[in-house]
């Protein structure tokens, strides 16, 4: 299954986020959350983020989901083309979309494409 | 300039860093998130102890510990682009024991170059690249035709502060202050405000490395 790992200036975000996509699933998708900085505090922590894919990574490829700011340049630094990729989505809705995906066994395109489509999800 | 040079620029960076901490922080309060000063405080400290605590042999070696110190510890995303910054340089430099003004000169550009491609932001952005990039091109022109370093260096400093103080009339378009849209006018870029320390830290340690003859009363 392709990975997730939602990256976040908030440790808390993350990790709930995380354990949302996961829980509405149904399956064990690997998600993991990469949220505050090394003290724990607000901020990204590159370390935090490295393992967090090296926890997800089953070789089908890792899809980044950050929220904003630092994390989407953390990501950056650790994308790594046709592996591990960044996912451009609004971060709660984008990583429902790749999980399911993921869930379903889609290809790294097809997790990315799926959490691409949460840009235009409405509400009402 | 050798091995020795780089450690004391990057000591002088951590000492004017230390300084300036609680004004970038104030900058940063007026348009971010008020942690520039203690993110990039926290950051350079770090890449103190990564030097003494891992000496590298190469000018190339200290700017890479450096940046990858500064990604691993600084927190907000100045850290990534500093990083990012001085990774291009010392990549730049490669494995070259002595480097020449005009090797720096040119590995600022590429640090400028990676900065711009990390974080996507071009001038007139109000973000670091508007310190970054002036600094650059007084350095390359000042470097161009053999000419004094210790001057090239100045005239990059020169060039940094000068790009920092005119971002205070622009709107950010980049960055944590770009969601202040028009507001965040009248404010001067902490990013760009830390730049010009940084490159003003070049410029102290060249000066004080070649003393001029003082003339006499």
């Amino acid at each position: 299954m392709v990975g997730i790992v939602l990256i976040s200036h908030s440790h808390g975000l993350a990790s709930e986020a995380a354990e949302l996509a996961r829980s509405v699933c149904g399956v064990d998708v690997p998600v993991a959350a990469a949220g505050g900085a090394d003290d724990g505090g607000v901020g990204t922590s590159v370390d935090k983020v490295a393992a967090a894919v090296d926890e997800v990574d089953q070789g089908d490829g890792v899809v980044l989901i950050p929220d904003l700011g630092s994390s989407v340049l953390t990501a950056r630094l650790l994308e790594s083309p046709g592996s591990v990729v960044i996912a451009d989505v609004p971060f709660v809705e984008g990583a429902i979309s790749a999980a399911v995906a993921a869930a379903g066994g889609a290809s790294l395109e097809g997790v990315l494409a799926a959490a691409a489509e949460a840009r235009s999800f409405r509400k009402l | 300039m050798d091995t020795r040079f780089f450690v004391i620029w990057m000591e002088e960076i951590t000492a004017a860093v230390r300084a300036g901490r609680d004004h970038l922080t104030r900058l940063d309060a007026a348009i971010g998130d008020a942690d520039h000063g203690t993110n990039l405080d926290r950051g350079f400290a770090a890449v103190a102890e990564a030097l003494a605590a891992r000496p590298p042999d190469t000018p190339g070696g200290v700017l890479v510990l450096a940046g990858s110190t500064l990604i691993r510890k600084v927190g907000g995303a100045s850290g990534p682009l500093y990083g990012t910054a001085f990774r291009e340089m010392g990549k730049a430099l490669g494995d070259a024991a002595d480097v020449s003004a005009a090797d720096l000169a040119s590995a600022l550009e590429a640090g400028v170059a990676g900065v711009r491609r990390l974080g996507g932001a071009e001038e007139g952005d109000k973000t670091m690249v508007d310190a970054l990039a002036p600094a650059a091109r007084a350095m390359a022109r000042g470097v161009g035709g053999g000419g004094d370093p210790e001057v090239a260096f100045a005239a990059a400093a020169a060039a940094a502060e000068e790009g920092a103080k005119a971002t205070v009339p622009l709107v950010a378009r980049k960055g944590r202050a770009s969601y202040l849209g028009a507001r965040s006018t009248g404010h001067e870029d902490p990013g760009a405000a830390s730049t010009a320390l940084i490159v003003g830290a070049l410029r102290a340690v060249a000066a004080r490395r070649s003393p001029r003859p003082k003339s006499r009363p």
